[in-house]
């Protein structure tokens, strides 16, 4: 793997609020590799958008380097390159947001345009390639509209051509589907997903709604009081959370949790273990289940089971509590892992009593 | 109609004292303040906004100076103005009495007013907006003419048209520079020579002329407003 393209190193944010100081990012290290989506979750105020706003130096950090593509644009407490630069490496990172903070005043079109100003191309070129970029979002036939005439997922869409126009390589996208209805989250989602695909768009996705990330993300940190708690792919990060906030973030594990407790899982017998299974759903070609039965005479009870779709592929997780002799469930076990399904024995149950 | 305003004709139309003497001073010591005045109001404006905490070429002593310039000559009542510049005035346009010597303190006195209105209009425009064009790599020119002054110019129009409302207000102090206009004939050839009809019609054709200047901007502020408001 290359260089990452985003790579923040030992950021720390501080401002000052009267005599109060405040501490919105503390010694962050993250590396984003081209053509991630880099899901940033957590509470508002827990920092994301500050720290992803040293990104391209909307925000300039206290402490920390920052390089992107290469070229350190932050280091030492100074920015590293002109302003004349900077501008210029700021087209090559677009930028959404929560309220799409598209000018009012301009058409659709010249919204676009308006990024394109400083581009190489002719007028004629330029209104070609802001019609495109329009098209590419869906939203060609509306060109001429105003953008209050327009929905929510609408202007949104504008906002993402716009920030598409100078052929970025990287896309902010800060709470972009916060304010909009889950439709159009789902359809802005899909349409992020899209371009990541289409062309290779490193994208970093900040917002406290984690089914967002859950639908398109294949990277995932969890911040908290500044500092990332816990991070790795969406997948890992999903099935084992090591953090209570991202237990708590992580809708489908809590929902099993609770399930859990209902039983009385505290005087399993001698012969009964509690196992979490993860498997991808995609891939059940038979039954497992069954067949441990069929193989090895081993009791499996169903206690909760979910299928998610996590990054495009359904997963499913299943709490069971097998029955058998000690040899013969740990042949259940082998048999489980050997059929790609990920066990975890579950012993230590206090996390459920937190 | 001899009977009933009698002074008012009297006064006739030409001439230095007639109607549509006074009613083009009027006009023309509207018109230049409105100019110089409106340039250098939104000039200054801009300048606060930008250079303001948080501003996009914040700068703390350009700031204070500029905000400390504005509040003094907001702070000079204009009557006194027209008297404490005339040095300046005899300076710049080489007389201290008249309708043109009334130009500079009618500029530099609507200046300062329009500076803050200025100021408030594009303080107006959401902050999201600049962001969003600093992080499309816009320069600050772009961000000053595509942002601030495009994104306001409804608010700008409104704020305008309030600023020349003063301005026909200020016109008529001139007359104590012997600037003439209507509220010369109002105050010179009514009030002091008890011709009641002269003041009326004077001060009838003082709101004539504000309210034209209040239809024009309100119709131009909503035909350029295309934000929900």
């Amino acid at each position: 793997m290359a260089d990452p393209i985003i790579d923040l190193s030992n950021i720390s944010v501080t401002f000052k609020q009267g005599k109060q100081v405040v501490h919105a990012v503390k010694d962050v290290t993250i590396e984003i590799n081209k053509g991630d989506i880099y899901g940033i979750v957590g509470y508002s105020g827990a920092g994301k958008s500050t720290l992803v706003r040293t990104i391209n130096l909307l925000q300039a950090p206290s402490e920390g380097t920052v390089t992107i593509d290469g070229t350190t644009f932050f280091k030492d407490h100074r920015q590293q390159i002109s302003n004349k630069e900077l501008q210029e490496k700021r087209r090559n990172i677009g930028m959404i947001f929560q309220h799409f903070n598209l000018l009012n005043e301009t058409s659709v079109i010249e919204n676009v345009l308006f990024a394109l100003k400083h581009s190489k191309l002719d007028d004629d070129a330029q209104e070609k390639k802001a019609l495109e970029l329009l098209d590419l979002v869906g939203l060609k036939d509306k060109a001429e509209f105003y953008p209050v005439q327009l929905s929510g997922g609408e202007q949104q869409r504008v906002s993402i051509a716009r920030a598409l126009a100078n052929d970025p390589e990287i896309l902010i996208s800060d709470e972009a589907t916060s304010a909009l209805d889950p439709q159009n989250t789902n359809q802005i989602l899909d349409l992020l997903k899209d371009l990541n695909k289409k062309l290779d768009l490193t994208i970093i996705l900040i917002t406290h709604e984690m089914d967002a990330v859950k639908r398109v993300a294949n990277k995932i940190a969890v911040m908290e009081y500044g500092q990332i708690i816990e991070r790795g792919p969406l997948q890992k990060v999903f099935l084992q959370p090591q953090q209570e906030l991202t237990r708590q973030f992580v809708g489908g594990s809590l929902a099993a949790i609770d399930t859990l407790k209902a039983f009385d899982l505290e005087h399993l017998a001698d012969d009964q273990e509690l196992l979490q299974l993860v498997y991808d759903a995609g891939n059940v070609t038979k039954s497992i289940i069954i067949e441990l039965y069929k193989e090895l005479q081993v009791e499996v009870s169903m206690l909760y089971g979910n299928v998610e779709v996590l990054a495009g592929s359904p997963v499913g997780t299943l709490f069971v509590v097998i029955k058998g002799a000690p040899d013969k469930r740990q042949q259940a076990i082998d048999f489980l892992r050997n059929n790609n399904v990920t066990v975890t024995k579950i012993d230590d149950r206090r996390i459920w009593n937190e | 109609m001899n009977n009933i305003i009698p002074n008012v004709i009297q006064l006739g139309w030409g001439g230095d004292n007639g109607w549509g003497t006074s009613i083009l001073q009027t006009i023309y010591m509207t018109f230049w303040p409105a100019v110089f005045g409106g340039i250098l109001g939104l000039i200054f404006g801009v300048a606060l906004v930008v250079t303001e905490p948080g501003g996009i070429l914040e700068n703390r002593i350009a700031f204070s100076i500029v905000d400390k310039v504005v509040s003094v000559f907001r702070a000079i009542p204009f009557i006194i103005l027209l008297a404490f510049i005339a040095p300046f005035t005899q300076l710049i346009v080489g007389t201290q009495i008249g309708t043109t010597a009334a130009l500079v303190p009618l500029s530099i006195g609507v200046f300062a007013f329009y500076a803050r209105q200025v100021q408030v209009a594009l303080e107006s425009v959401d902050h999201g907006k600049v962001e969003a064009a600093q992080a499309i790599g816009s320069t600050n020119w772009d961000i000053i003419v595509d942002v601030y002054l495009r994104e306001s110019r409804s608010e700008l129009i409104r704020v305008s048209t309030v600023t020349l409302i003063s301005l026909v207000s200020l016109t008529a102090m001139a007359g104590a520079i012997g600037a003439g206009g209507l509220g010369n004939t109002a105050i010179s050839y009514g009030y002091d020579r008890f011709n009641n009809d002269v003041t009326l019609v004077a001060t009838l054709l003082v709101l004539l002329f504000v309210l034209i200047i209040q239809v024009i901007g309100d119709l131009l502020a909503k035909k350029l407003n295309h934000q929900d408001r």
